[in-house]
């Protein structure tokens, strides 16, 4: 009796799952089969879908990876990642280490002002923001890009490297001076290869962050040549009014599975952000 | 770094170099930080309040007060409520809708099955891939003509026969028709969120101390009256915490709205990011645009405030 029910349980949780799993990750499922059908097999209202009712073809592929700029908007959104992993890098981890070492009441509220500031969205600031770079010369220019992107990765990454710094015990830096290096190299020397987890996760985040962003580059972009994955591939493959949806799919598909499995791997911790935290 | 000189004079006992100096190198450390901040957000957003009391444009950025002449303006255009409404609706409808399910699909996560990391990555996709790329998937998929879900309805016969429940036509057209438009925009919205809350609400429910629940089990407690009693009160601050995060992101989302529907059919799914974008962008005209966006501000201090109390709650516990 209470097999069947365990049973029964088991399978209504196997259920429940791949009901979410199959709403997850269907348009995902569905740029796939987009990516490998003929034009003539897409296009006919009447064909099943689901299925490939013809034979599948590298039509779209190629035309992605030859006849479009794709692997430009590639290269720039790869360019923009780095830069902004660098700079996140530099502003983040000495600002962490200062409030996770040093504060007292004041660090604490500073600390959660600045991550505070992750929740001005860019909806509000890309106004000001892109007078701010046109203004700089910085129109349709990477780097107005790389110039922005800091607003949201530097508050969040400080905010997350902060707990991470606070999990090591102040102990071994004090070892560490008493050897003789400073403080500042004890820092660098001592605290920082122990968190080396901590700054993979904030590498991670600033790339994946800026790779997903839209609005500004929206906003700053228009040059086909100056465009990242994230606006290229939705108003580039575009012929006048018509969608080339297989090329399309095919772009959205390569852009988005990579960065998806690195970024899973990391979103625990990145959530740990969120809790601010209170859940240990 | 070059700190080896004076790691000697600290040996030496003459704690003087910058490097040895904590209060100077604290400082020296965060400034950056708190420039860049200061900087790019706080000179941008003064600047907000600033253009939406002028009347720059794009063509004439120059800042020449006008008061409130633009607030009351965008009051009283009609797409404007309808876009401050539609924000609102949407945010609070997806939401409530997410908070639902991420609870059901956290509690289903918690236990062990095969294949986990497989159905982890797959229902995660919404929040890892980037956002308009997703998006287009969604846009392909609610296609006026080819879309699937309309090919399976006619497939099962209800739609595209004269006496089909959906009617005889062989679309429902999704983004063209305002109630099924409307519908897309928030189950677009609810596919993007549920991941992140899910993983929020997971980590609220894997720090519940186990003995507790075994305790209560033990006083012959049913399962229903264990959650009542115990998961749900215990978790309800960081449940809030999932729900803050997700009001803030849709609340200010642009992209769902921008690349299904560009806030059509007549503006019935416009929301106040993208009509912000249209006037202020597009439009050209800063000034309006400005005002226009920071009417999402009353709202996203609140949830600031609200996330705050949250966080100070569960320390406590």
């Amino acid at each position: 009796m209470t097999n069947v029910r365990k049973l029964a349980g088991r399978g209504g949780l196997y259920a429940l799952l791949g009901a979410f799993a199959f709403f997850g990750a269907f348009p995902f499922y569905w740029m796939v089969i987009a990516t490998f059908k003929t034009d003539h097999d897409l296009f006919s209202p009447l064909n099943n879908p689901f299925l490939f009712n013809e034979p599948p073809t590298l039509d779209h592929l190629k035309n992605l990876l030859f006849e479009t700029h794709f692997h430009t908007y590639l290269t720039n959104t790869l360019w923009v990642g780095l830069a902004v992993v660098v700079i996140t890098l530099v502003v983040a981890v000495p600002a962490a280490y200062s409030l996770a070492r040093w504060a007292r009441g004041w660090g604490e509220m500073l600390g959660i002002g600045i991550f505070l500031t992750y929740l001005v969205p860019p909806t509000i600031l890309f106004i000001p923001l892109s007078r701010f770079t046109s203004s700089l010369g910085l129109q349709e220019s990477l780097w107005s890009l790389i110039l922005v992107y800091p607003t949201f990765t530097i508050p969040f990454c400080t905010w997350l490297l902060m707990g991470f710094f606070k999990t090591i015990p102040k102990d071994i830096e004090e070892q560490a001076m008493i050897d003789g290096l400073s403080r500042f190299g004890a820092m660098w020397k001592v605290v920082l290869p122990l968190s080396i987890s901590g700054v993979l996760t904030v590498v991670v985040f600033a790339f994946t962050l800026s790779m997903h962003e839209f609005i500004y580059a929206l906003t700053f972009i228009s040059v086909s040549m100056k465009k990242t994955v994230s606006i290229g591939v939705p108003t580039e493959l575009v012929r006048g009014d018509v969608f080339q949806w297989g090329s399309l799919m095919a772009g959205a598909l390569i852009a988005s599975l990579p960065v998806a499995v690195v970024y899973t791997f990391f979103l625990d911790r990145f959530v740990a952000g969120f809790t601010m935290g209170a859940v240990k | 770094m070059s700190g080896q000189p004076v790691s000697n004079l600290a040996v030496d006992g003459a704690r003087g170099g910058l490097l040895d100096r904590e209060g100077a190198l604290a400082k020296l450390m965060i400034a950056p930080a708190i420039l860049y901040i200061v900087a790019m957000i706080g000179v941008p957003f003064v600047l907000a309040v600033l253009y939406s009391l002028s009347d720059a444009t794009t063509g004439d950025p120059s800042l020449n007060f006008v008061g409130l002449r633009n607030f009351t303006a965008a009051l009283e255009d009609p797409v404007f409520r309808l876009s401050l409404w539609n924000t609102v609706f949407f945010t609070l409808a997806s939401q409530c809708i997410v908070v639902l399910l991420s609870r059901l699909l956290a509690t289903a996560l918690l236990k062990t099955f095969r294949g986990k990391w497989l159905v982890r990555f797959l229902i995660m996709l919404p929040w890892t891939a980037p956002i308009s790329l997703g998006t287009i998937g969604w846009l392909w998929m609610l296609d006026s003509i080819f879309s699937p879900i309309d090919w399976v309805l006619r497939y099962v016969g209800l739609l595209g026969a004269p006496d089909a429940l959906l009617g005889a036509g062989t679309n429902l057209y999704y983004l063209g028709i305002p109630g099924l438009a409307i519908s897309s925009i928030i189950l677009v919205d609810v596919w993007r969120i549920l991941p992140l809350a899910t993983v929020i609400q997971l980590a609220g429910l894997s720090s519940i101390p186990k003995d507790l629940l075994e305790a209560a089990e033990v006083d012959g407690a049913s399962p229903w009256r264990r959650t009542l009693m115990i998961t749900i009160p215990l978790t309800l601050p960081i449940t809030s915490i999932a729900f803050l995060f997700g009001v803030v992101f849709t609340f200010t989302d642009l992209v769902v709205v921008y690349v299904l529907t560009r806030g059509g059919p007549v503006h019935m799914t416009q929301v106040l990011s993208s009509w912000t974008f249209f006037k202020g962008i597009e439009g050209g005209d800063l000034a309006q645009g400005a005002a226009i966006s920071l009417f999402m501000f009353p709202v996203l201090a609140a949830v600031a405030i609200l996330i705050l109390r949250m966080a100070r709650r569960t320390e406590v516990v």
